[in-house]
């Protein structure tokens, strides 16, 4: 229960700053999770770390919804060390224009995850000091991670996702 | 300077730098990575990390396969440690879930997971012992590691991948043996530990090999990311055990050894620890077992749990759950949960997205290795390259982890 006044507290503190910028705030197993948007996330990161002492960016991710208007989501996880809370921020971005602004001006430790997540979803981070593909070859040419792009040669005939339950 | 690219000047006769390529296949990384450096005489000027060579796409795959696949992909993130990531993950689903384990079998988890971490760590710390030349101990104290695979595989058949227990608990009970074999060590490990201890800790070039060099400070640390070992080196005392307790780590009296500069000697140091630490917890969890009720090792959830093969055969239900769960066809809340466990490495993270589907819509792993190895190429300029070795090799970088 401690932990659900806390986050709470955190959501009253955030709408006072940001207001309506603050939307679809829920509580999945304890977690305090919110949608904001693009051009007020560093604003928000930059004050949930200065002022309410989430000093640590735990990951960055981001998660594809085909079919969508913002079919992005990209996803932070903070982490507040001494309160031991943690927060989930998330941002709906355009598919046919995914860029945001980057997190690297917030916390240094933000560059590979951005890449990663270029790397594995196209997310353009706006101002990243070196954006690059990470983890796959440099002339890939697609973001695998998006859902269009199956798992395997879809032409197979002998393992078709069908016949596997998938 | 430039880490975005990498420069090589080899074939500039002006040039007054040598090109190093570390890696991807050099003996001193210790795994697939590659580094390329300049070199000022054996001082690096800047340095490019390229990362990525057993990169195996393991979160695309987990979008195809029901959640008791994705255990061995697990395995092959920290392959040092692989029951850690088993069990983080399993326990993830369990929270998904809303499973709550039988206090034994989160003390069996709680034996494997420690002493994985003991594995984990020895690799980390007999490995700056070889690469500050003192082969001895890495000799002397892997046989440990053995050890500890062979009671891996009395629990459950593997020793590496080891693909141990199931999402709900254990595939089958500890038998007399793994026990046995777990006493046995318990007695022969803290001995051998000591003497890996007396042949480093105080040894006049260790310590001018390790002492002062890569130091890293508390706000560089949580800057970049860093978790486990290597950020409480540098005076931080965060680890997942304590502050998120899981699979009742609560239950347990163990302390949390920081350092106080982050170099490489207290990172060694910090690892030392955390093996006492952690027999100490072996201890107390083989201790805690004798009051428990016998025989339970797994929680009583029939449509979660994979039921034993006899049972499939021979008993309707257990046919029904069976299938269901080879199919993915088990009743997940359509919900997302991020888990957090306290790898070998530091905070590993499962952020799970489940949308009712057969397998996970998106999972992801956050991996420790991943994000502290990102500090390697800004921290290695100025430094020596026989240092930014041993640097390496006291982050514990796992390939497998780094490039998932």
């Amino acid at each position: 229960m401690e932990e659900t006044t806390l986050n709470n507290d955190i959501h009253v503190k955030l709408t006072e700053r940001f207001g309506e910028k603050i939307t679809a705030v829920s509580e999945p197993y304890g977690l305090l999770t919110f949608v904001t948007y693009k051009d007020v996330i560093i604003n928000v990161l930059s004050h949930l770390k200065e002022e309410l002492k989430f000093n640590f960016l735990t990951d960055i991710t981001a998660v594809h919804y085909p079919g969508k208007d913002h079919g992005i989501a990209v996803v932070y996880h903070l982490h507040n060390m001494v309160e031991k809370v943690r927060i989930r921020i998330k941002v709906f971005i355009s598919e046919q224009n995914p860029t945001i602004p980057t997190a690297t001006t917030v916390w240094k430790g933000a560059n590979w995850m951005e890449r990663e997540t270029y790397d594995l979803f196209g997310v353009k981070f706006e101002g990243h000091p070196d954006l690059r593909r990470i983890l796959n070859m440099d002339d890939l040419g697609v973001h695998p991670m998006l859902k269009q792009y199956p798992l395997e040669d879809p032409n197979r005939v002998d393992k078709k996702d069908e016949f596997f339950g998938r | 300077m430039n880490h975005n690219h990498p420069v090589f000047t080899d074939n500039d006769p002006q040039s007054e730098l040598v090109t190093l390529n570390l890696g991807p296949t050099h003996p001193a990384t210790h795994g697939v990575f590659q580094n390329v450096l300049q070199l000022d005489g054996e001082r690096i000027v800047s340095g490019v990390s390229t990362i990525g060579y057993i990169h195996r796409a393991f979160e695309k795959i987990a979008e195809h396969r029901p959640f008791y696949q994705i255990t061995p992909l697990t395995d092959r993130l920290n392959y040092c440690s692989s029951p850690i990531n088993n069990m983080g993950w399993h326990m993830t689903v369990e929270k998904l879930l809303n499973i709550k384990m039988p206090k034994r079998v989160d003390y069996l988890r709680v034996i494997v997971m420690e002493l994985s971490r003991i594995a984990d760590h020895i690799i980390c710390n007999t490995i700056i012992g070889q690469d500050t030349g003192a082969t001895t101990t890495f000799l002397y104290l892997f046989q440990f590691r053995e050890h500890i695979y062979e009671i891996f595989e009395e629990v459950c058949g593997a020793r590496l991948t080891t693909n141990i227990g199931r999402i709900g608990g254990f595939e089958r009970d500890f038998n007399d043996i793994a026990f046995a074999k777990i006493n046995k060590f318990l007695k022969e490990f803290p001995v051998a530990l000591k003497e890996f201890e007396n042949l480093l800790t105080r040894n006049r070039i260790f310590i001018d090999r390790t002492a002062g060099v890569a130091e890293v400070t508390k706000e560089t640390a949580l800057e970049y990311s860093w978790t486990g070992p290597l950020l409480r080196a540098t005076g931080v005392d965060y680890d997942v055990r304590v502050s998120d307790p899981y699979s009742s780590y609560q239950d347990f009296d163990f302390e949390v050894p920081v350092g106080t500069s982050g170099d490489i000697y207290d990172r060694y140091l910090v690892r030392n620890e955390e093996m006492w630490q952690s027999l100490r917890i072996v201890e107390q969890a083989i201790e805690k077992l004798k009051s428990e009720p016998k025989g339970i090792f797994h929680a009583d959830v029939p449509e979660f749990y994979l039921p034993p093969k006899q049972e499939v055969y021979n008993n309707m239900e257990a046919l029904i759950y069976h299938f269901k769960i080879v199919m993915g066809e088990i009743d997940a809340p359509k919900a997302e949960v991020y888990h957090a466990v306290e790898g070998g490495n530091g905070e590993l993270g499962f952020y799970l997205i489940n949308d009712g589907g057969r397998t996970p819509y998106r999972l992801h792993f956050r991996r420790p290795s991943f994000i502290n190895y990102q500090m390697f190429a800004p921290m290695s300029e100025g430094m020596l390259l026989s240092d930014a070795i041993i640097n390496m090799s006291s982050m514990n970088i796992i390939a497998g982890e780094l490039d998932a």
